[in-house]
């Protein structure tokens, strides 16, 4: 057996258990794994110049190849700054696993230099976490937060390691576990049959069917699944903020997003439905609006592999506790075998009826109905999203920052595939989007990413606009410029008449152009809408390049639909600034 | 309505702040706590009293199901079970009261452990309820302190919460 020290040790489990990137930053409490990774020069690691920027870029390589991120920090301000993406992670079910450097063990607790009681601090926002205290420990321990991270329902896991436990000078067997057990922790590997018969039975029988699937079926690989599921039964298809990708977004049965700000169709398709089958959606209250009035003449089947997720906010007729692979083939298996026993089954008349009542839907007020692009002068927001679309003819990675244009972009770039769609949706954590990007393009160097973003957003990580110089990672930041904090100044129209109480920046937005350049990327100004198709193809045209395409908009456009809150149900919406159910 | 979980879990530095920390987080009440090493010294037992309705018991046991270091927990209030709080409690004793008190005490099966010119300090155990009602017998004897270990509770019959 060979024998390493504990940074040794470290940067041989990253290593052992397949990491590709490590996004980090150096201090005091981590020089010595700093020395051991460049020695072993094994996992190259990215240099942020924020920590925030470390978690989020780790959080979008996560997202978009379902392999945990990794983080590397120092102590003290190096872990707080960490913080926001950790949670960002948490709230949406992210795998990832953060080292976080730690002062010396004898002088844990005496406020020592950069001290800080990371495991506590986190405690709220992680799946787990560990303070390592032998250097024995660390591989089972590593080898223990991937597991944890990635296994079940997903989440971040810290791992806290004391400095003098990683020095050079101290060598210890090394050996990377191939498995681990735990034996307070095992999730659901599989529903319960019984439920899944009666929950195929309820599905069969339904009369106004809708399918409600979210981030656990992106996170749990469900999608081939759920489309073999929703096209065997012909059932209408609607996915959260999160599941969007999960059900192709082109297809004739999907509905669009549903929600707050998601699609009338998918709304009232919700609210008069007789069975909704829930698939890794949490019924969140950015979904449900008024939890009371939610959909009230349907009973649900709610499949999660999450049991604290089932009955949170909406009880589930039938509770399915399990992974969305394995459950949705028992299904799909369950009611192939009533379909053979009886051909009738669903009922196709009715079925016919409920499309023909979403077609209506579909077609009375769909998204879009083009009116708002004739009445504004200035380029509007869809229009954007729309241009992206064609650019990069559906295909694109896309990440986004928080706000109106998150909500555009959610609506308007029908995402085929799952894992294409890398936004906060939980935390809603502004900044989030240009370090996603950098994860994911180096994940994905030959595919095209895009972050679309807001003035307000991009500032909030704009620094990381110098390592994506230094690392070359050439995707397009669609900048949807409005000048104002939009969704604030969206919600002080609707609620605030109209006082934009600290939603704009007066005159102090910096030159966007002079300050891309600076970092030795390429600047595009967009103002009339007749050169927005020629710009967008010319940003990804330059295959080498980060360009960022400044997009002025029409500044008052709002998102529609929106929820009537409070005390309305999934159908009271808002379709305009004058409309509403 | 009150409940008494009662939960196996690592003893592992930690564990049990991820157990307080989750009921401060999610806005559940803890009534009564505690904590101890089991015959296995990997093992702890931690007994917590809480209160809310079904929904909100349903949602505790599922959140304390998640955290990593629990590895088992049960309702105890789902079956019958035995529970016992005990109580020290320091009352002054002078007079006609000394005596009062004394007589309070035996009725309720308690034992004065520590008596002084001026207080007797008191041993009981039994429900919450019964220490509840022997702090009101107390009636106008002045009650100097009290400490309570919180419920601990176990199972009748041959149910056990083990590995
Ligand atoms: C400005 C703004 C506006 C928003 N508006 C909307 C809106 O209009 N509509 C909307 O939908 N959201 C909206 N959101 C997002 C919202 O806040 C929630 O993040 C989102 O609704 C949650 O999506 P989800 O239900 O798919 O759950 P997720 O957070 O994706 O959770 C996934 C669920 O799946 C489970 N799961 C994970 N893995 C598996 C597996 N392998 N098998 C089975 N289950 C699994 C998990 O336990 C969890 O319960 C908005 C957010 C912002 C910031
Ligand atoms: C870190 C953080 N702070 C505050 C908010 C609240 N917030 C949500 S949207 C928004 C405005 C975003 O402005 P911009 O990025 O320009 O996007 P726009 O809405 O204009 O498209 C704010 C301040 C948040 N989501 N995240
Ligand atoms: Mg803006």
């Amino acid at each position: 057996m060979e024998l390493l020290s504990g940074g040794e040790m470290i940067a041989r489990a990253l290593e052992d258990e397949g990491v590709e990137y490590i996004f980090g930053y150096p201090g005091g409490a981590v020089l010595h794994i700093y020395d051991a990774l460049f020695k072993s020069n094994k996992v190259p690691h990215i240099l942020v110049r924020h920590e925030q920027a470390a978690t989020h870029a780790a959080d979008g390589y996560a997202r978009a190849t379902g392999k945990p991120g990794v983080v590397l920090v120092t102590s003290g301000p190096g872990a707080t700054n960490a913080v926001t993406g950790i949670a960002t992670a948490y709230m949406d079910s992210i795998p990832m696993v953060v080292l976080s450097g730690q002062v010396q063990s004898h002088l844990i607790g005496e406020d020592a230099f950069q001290e800080t009681d990371m495991v506590g601090i986190s405690r709220p926002i992680v799946k787990h976490s560990f303070q390592v205290r032998k250097a024995e420990d660390l591989p089972a321990t590593i080898k223990k937060a991937f597991h944890i991270a990635a296994s079940g329902r997903p989440g971040p896991v810290v791992v806290d390691i004391p400095k003098d436990i990683t020095r050079p000078d101290e060598k210890f067997e090394y050996h990377y576990p191939e498995s681990v057990k735990i034996r307070s922790y095992s999730p659901a590997q599989r529903g319960h049959t019984g439920q899944i018969k009666k929950a195929a039975r309820m599905l069969l029988g339904a009369k106004r069917p809708v399918i409600y699937a979210g981030g656990g079926v992106i996170q749990g690989e469900g999608s081939d699944l759920l489309v073999e599921l929703a096209q065997q039964l012909n059932y209408p298809v609607t996915n959260t903020l999160m599941g969007l990708g999960a059900y192709p977004g082109s297809d004739r049965q999907f509905l669009g997003m549903l929600g707050m700000h998601g699609f009338y169709e998918a709304n009232m398709a919700m609210h008069h439905s007789d069975v909704i089958l829930a698939v890794g959606a949490r019924f969140d209250d950015r979904v449900t609006n008024t939890v009371s009035k939610f959909c009230p003449g349907a009973k649900i089947v709610h499949i999660d592999v999450d049991p604290a997720s089932i009955s949170k906010t909406v009880a589930a007729d039938i509770p399915i506790v399990g992974p969305v692979t394995s459950v949705l083939r028992e299904l799909i298996d369950q009611v192939s075998a009533h379909q053979e026993k009886d051909a009738e089954l669903p009922d196709a008349a009715a079925l016919g009826r409920w499309w023909d009542q979403i077609e209506e839907w579909r077609a009375s007020h769909g998204l879009w109905t083009g009116r708002r692009y004739a009445e504004s002068e200035s380029i509007m927001p869809q229009q954007v999203i729309e241009s992206l679309y064609r650019a990069t003819n559906g295909d694109a990675y896309v990440t986004s920052d928080v706000g109106q244009h998150q909500m555009f972009a959610a609506q308007y770039y029908k995402f085929d595939k799952p894992r294409r769609w890398i936004n906060s949706g939980g935390l809603g954590t502004m900044g989030f989007g240009l370090p996603a990007a950098m994860g994911v393009k180096l994940a994905f160097p030959d595919i095209d990413v895009a972050c679309v973003t807001g003035e307000g957003s991009i500032q909030m990580n704009i620094q990381e606009l110098s390592t994506c110089t230094q690392y070359n990672t050439p995707f397009k930041i669609i900048n949807l410029r409005n000048n104002y904090l939009g969704m604030v100044k969206q919600w002080q129209d609707m609620q605030y008449e109209g006082r934009y109480a600290m939603s704009t920046y007066e005159d102090s937005l910096p030159d966007f152009m002079k300050l891309v350049e600076s970092f030795g990327h390429v600047g595009i100004e967009v103002r009339k809408l007749e050169d927005l198709d020629a710009a967008m193809e010319e940003a990804f045209a330059m295959k080498d390049k980060l360009v960022f395409v400044d997009v002025f908009i029409d500044p008052m456009e709002h998102v529609y639909p929106m929820h009537i809150a409070p005390n309305g149900s999934m159908k009271d919406m808002w379709l305009s600034k004058n409309e509403r159910t | 309505m009150r409940r008494i979980i009662s939960i196996l879990m690592e003893n592992e530095p930690g564990a049990l702040s991820r157990v307080v920390g989750l009921f401060s987080q999610r806005g559940y009440n803890i009534e009564t706590l505690n904590v101890a090493a089991t015959e296995d010294p990997t093992l702890s037992r931690l007994t917590l009293t809480t209160a809310g309705d079904d929904k909100t018991i349903e949602q505790i046991t599922k959140h304390l199901n998640k955290i990593v270091d629990v590895v088992k927990l049960v309702d105890l209030t789902e079956g019958a079970h035995i529970e016992r709080d005990l109580m020290l409690i320091k009352v002054r004793a002078q007079g006609v009261a000394r005596d009062e008190v004394k007589r309070t005490t035996d009725i309720f099966r308690g034992q004065i452990v520590d008596v002084g010119p001026n207080v007797y300090t008191i041993q009981l155990t039994g429900t919450s309820d019964k220490l509840d009602s022997f702090v009101a017998a107390m009636g106008d004897a002045t009650i100097l302190e009290v400490v309570r270990s919180g419920v601990a509770g176990i199972a009748r019959g041959e149910k056990v919460l083990s590995l």
